[in-house]
């Protein structure tokens, strides 16, 4: 057993541009997008039939056949298929902890290497049979005389046919998840126009990235998608303040515009320890430094679902003697603007800080020109599963461009349902 | 209970009728329920503000008192309340006006205007209730608290403090569904004895008390530590004129508030004093308040049977109506002895022999018809508004001894007597208020115990009406 931890490095990640459901992805399963972003990944670093330590990735929406989903992918790629592989699911955190779950064997000396990723289709979407049919399916399977099969079978009715969707609600509370934030954003104060400024520099951000040809290394086209589908580089706060709010009732402030739309597409990113990095000859984009999770009790003691993340960073921080302000990145989801400017005002707030957080100081302000500087979700869309490894790739490339002689840091926050928040720290390579 | 025109106007026919007629709609008033369980301070969502401003200096006080009380509050993005909230551990949240929604509604608004030094600054009022007066639930509280003008540094920001009694009374016009509007003047030095004032205006015990104006000061002694369950715990009231009416009601609600409760009434009452104090487990004392001795008996009583008294409410009291012109001399002088003049013979006795403890609190009943007059009540109306002589007089001088001393002004309250008056005098009376109804004989009691609470320290020389913001004498 190692006793002491390794520094994990970040070498580099990519991902398919992301697709709206039902857009040029819809005939797309998830193992077709991870196994293409897997091979996009391994070609770019050269590691065709090697063994690595190992990959870790998952999905949100997954067909039951799909259990060894990453398994597969890994089989059906370009790697030795001696790589082992496991999925990983913790709703939209899956990314980032599967990020998580590699850096911290590598950190331990279990691997040298390893990727980790993630990937979701809201197009071929499981659906499942009708509970009550499944149930005389299954009484059928256990039937053992001709007489108790026709039995059974006779309890077969037509409205058994109506199949069971997958839905975007919170199975305690019945509530989709836009539903819950609207509730966060009505108990902020977080007003309609502050939603869409920040919906706009999302869409600004990346579409500056994309321009500057700056996201040529983090992307790789596929069936004929160059660009997030979703990005709107002439979005304005003028053209949003037009929609009409979809959470909240009649008076929300929540609007398509300023909420992530369901999305198609797969991330994945490459990490190992230095002297791997070192024998690869592949150079160290950033330092995967520290994580902290956290769960929110949305359903009794009335805490946003998604405020989790307000909880984890100043864990973080405090294990790593850190303040919130000396990050030179935010990289925090924007799953919907309003959990960004919730956990935003939260940690400004001396009542939330001292009577949830139990600090003596409010975490305060952030810079907000340090925040989603290169896009962020409500610009490139949210394939649930695929967003912790868009956001690790996006900060490491952003952190190997700031000067070696101050090491930058930036950190990462991500919100998810049932009340989950997964947050990183990350540094430059000295 | 609610009078018959507030029954049927509350049945479904009755409101439609009544609302196309434009007949006033007395609404429901929510009263205080002992339980079990105690029920909170106040059931509802508390909205708390703040005119930002150099004098502003209530946010302390006002979210420890709410901490404690368990209040669920709500603030707006105010930096200095917050920090004020997250320091009395108040977990306050947040109401922007600007991102509410139609459900957010309140129970109590509470202001913090003592920020406000002029004229000008007198629109962060305005700021704070204009997104918020609509979303005040049924039997709602408005409260402000200000500067009295006389505390003021300089004429604009006791002109401008002075003003916010025309907010609140008008505000109390406005509100509707039975919610009430007061004005807590809280002198310099005296934010430590708000407590037991900001609780019972809060709550459900001042249901009938409304467009108020109340002065808070440094008190004789600093507010201690209060029982709220039980404020009065250990302590001996007397009250007089207790055998039934409000009388009663003030000795049962005193009890509950666990004094031991002395009630006194003339001889022919005995039977229904002594049925009073029995079920709220009190002592009692037949005399006639007028009797030359009464005093030396009282206070003779008190100092055998207690070693002292905490709590003396002077309750007693009686009409004798007739216009000037045919009014008796004995009518004049029997109202004018029981009302007015046996009061200050008790005080002086007890007050003599020390009888009244430190922290000790003296309340008389006053009137409406002391504060407006009334025809056919010139001595009535006369001795009542000798009554509130009484307390200012006495005021400044008990302050030395710790003893606080203030009445209470009921306006029309449902009793016997009220049931007795002609029918359209009666209904004018109940009528005629910003709650289109009657008040009832708990509402006086417990405006009372409030004043009688070892919390209320600081409240000294006040005249508290109890009567709806009624018309009368406004």
């Amino acid at each position: 057993m190692n006793a002491t931890a390794r520094r994990v490095a970040v070498l580099g990640g990519t991902r398919i541009p992301f697709a709206r459901q039902n857009g040029p992805y819809a005939k797309a399963s998830n193992q077709d997008m991870l196994t293409a972003t897997l091979d996009s990944l391994v070609t770019r670093f050269g590691l065709e039939g090697e063994v690595l330590g190992e990959v870790a990735a998952g999905a949100v929406l997954k067909h039951s056949r799909d259990f060894n989903l990453t398994r597969e992918s890994v089989l059906g790629s370009l790697l030795a298929p001696e790589t082992p592989a496991y999925d990983v699911q913790q709703a939209c955190g899956t990314g980032l902890e599967a990020t998580i779950l590699v850096a911290n064997k590598i950190a331990l000396g279990q691997i040298d290497c390893g990727i980790a990723g993630g990937v979701d289709t809201t197009s071929d979407a499981p659906i499942a049979v009708n509970e009550d049919l499944r149930e005389v399916l299954l009484a059928l399977n256990r039937a053992t005389s001709t007489t108790d099969r026709l039995k059974t079978l006779a309890r077969l009715r037509p409205q058994q046919i109506v199949p069971e969707i997958p839905r975007n609600s919170e199975p305690r509370t019945g509530l989709s998840m836009g539903e819950h934030t609207a509730i966060m954003a009505r108990d902020w104060g977080i007003g309609r126009e502050e939603q869409d400024e920040l919906a706009v520099a999302s869409h600004h951000h990346l579409a500056a990235a994309y321009d500057t040809g700056w996201m040529d290394d983090l992307v790789t086209p596929f069936l004929g998608l160059e660009r997030d589908q979703n990005l709107r580089p002439d979005s304005s706060v003028e053209k949003l303040a037009k929609l009409k709010p979809v959470f909240g009732g009649p008076e929300g402030t929540m609007t398509a515009g300023n909420s992530t739309p369901l999305s198609d597409g797969a991330s994945m990113v490459l990490l190992a320890s230095e002297e791997w990095a070192k024998a690869h000859d592949i150079p160290v984009q950033a330092y995967f430094t520290d994580a902290q999770t956290a769960g929110v009790d949305y359903v009794h003691k009335r805490e946003g679902l998604l405020m989790a993340p307000a909880y984890a960073v100043p864990i973080l921080l405090a294990r790593n003697q850190a303040t919130l302000q000396d990050f030179d990145f935010y990289e925090i989801h924007e799953a919907f603007a309003a959990q960004v400017l919730c956990t935003l005002k939260a940690w400004e707030d001396p009542v939330f800080c001292s009577e949830r957080l139990d600090l003596d100081t409010p975490l305060g302000a952030l810079d907000r020109d340090r925040l989603n500087v290169h896009g962020g979700s409500l610009g490139a869309g949210h394939p649930f599963g695929a967003t912790g490894g868009r956001i690790v790739a996006s900060l490491a490339k952003a952190l190997s461009e700031t000067d070696p002689a101050r090491p930058a840091r930036g950190l990462i926050s991500i919100c998810a349902a049932g009340g989950l928040g997964v947050t990183a720290i990350m540094e430059a390579a000295a | 209970m609610p009078d018959l025109y507030q029954q049927l106007v509350n049945t479904p026919i009755g409101k439609i009728v009544s609302k196309q007629v434009g007949l006033p709609q007395p609404p429901q008033l929510q009263r205080w329920n002992p339980g079990p369980p105690t029920p909170p301070v106040i059931d509802g969502p508390v909205l708390l503000g703040a005119a930002a401003g150099d004098g502003s200096r209530l946010a302390k006080p006002l979210t420890k008192i709410l901490a404690a009380a368990n209040a669920d509050v709500s603030t707006p993005m105010d930096e200095d309340l917050r920090a004020a909230a997250a320091q009395a551990k108040l977990d306050a949240g947040i109401f922007n006006p600007d991102a509410a929604t139609d459900d957010q509604r309140f129970k109590a608004l509470v202001f913090d205007a003592t920020g406000i030094g002029s004229s000008e600054e007198l629109e962060r009022a305005w700021a704070f209730f204009h997104p918020s007066i609509r979303r005040v639930l049924p039997s709602g509280r408005v409260i402000v608290l200000g500067t009295p003008p006389e505390d003021c540094a300089g004429p604009p920001a006791a002109i401008a403090q002075r003003a916010l009694e025309g907010l609140v009374r008008a505000i109390g016009k406005e509100v509707k569904k039975g919610a009430t509007s007061q004005l807590l003047y809280v002198r310099p030095k005296a934010e430590n004895q708000l407590d037991s004032t900001l609780r019972f205006f809060l709550s459900p015990k001042s249901a009938f008390v409304s467009g108020q104006v109340v002065r808070i000061g440094p008190g004789a002694a600093p507010a201690g530590k209060v029982d709220w369950d039980s404020p009065l715990n250990g302590k001996v009231a007397l009250v007089t004129g207790a055998a039934r009416g409000i009388g009663a009601a003030i000795a049962e609600v005193l009890a509950r508030d666990g004094a031991h409760v002395v009630g006194l009434d003339v001889a022919p009452m005995t039977d229904e004093l002594a049925a009073v104090m029995a079920r709220i487990g009190g002592s009692f004392l037949a005399a006639d308040i007028t009797d030359d001795d009464a005093p030396a008996v009282i206070t003779g009583h008190l100092l055998d049977e207690h070693g002292g008294v905490d709590v003396v409410v002077h309750n007693a009291g009686i009409t004798r109506d007739k216009t000037l012109g045919r009014m008796s001399q004995d009518q004049w002088s029997t109202v004018i002895a029981i009302n007015l003049t046996a009061p200050q013979r008790i005080d002086r006795e007890l007050f003599k022999r020390d009888v009244v403890r430190r922290n000790g609190r003296i309340v008389s009943v006053s009137s409406i018809s002391g504060i407006a007059g009334n025809a056919g009540q010139t001595n009535y109306s006369t001795s009542k508004a000798g009554v509130i002589g009484f307390v200012q007089a006495w005021a400044p001088e008990l302050a030395k001894r710790g003893v606080t001393i203030n009445a209470v002004a009921p306006g029309f309250i449902e009793t016997k007597m009220t049931a007795a008056m002609p029918i359209a005098i009666r209904e004018a009376g109940r009528r005629m208020n910003s709650v289109s109804q009657g008040g009832l004989p708990i509402d006086v009691a417990e405006t009372i115990a409030w004043l009688a609470n070892p919390g209320s320290a600081g409240v000294t020389g006040n005249i508290v009406r109890v009567c709806g913001q009624s018309l009368i004498g406004a």
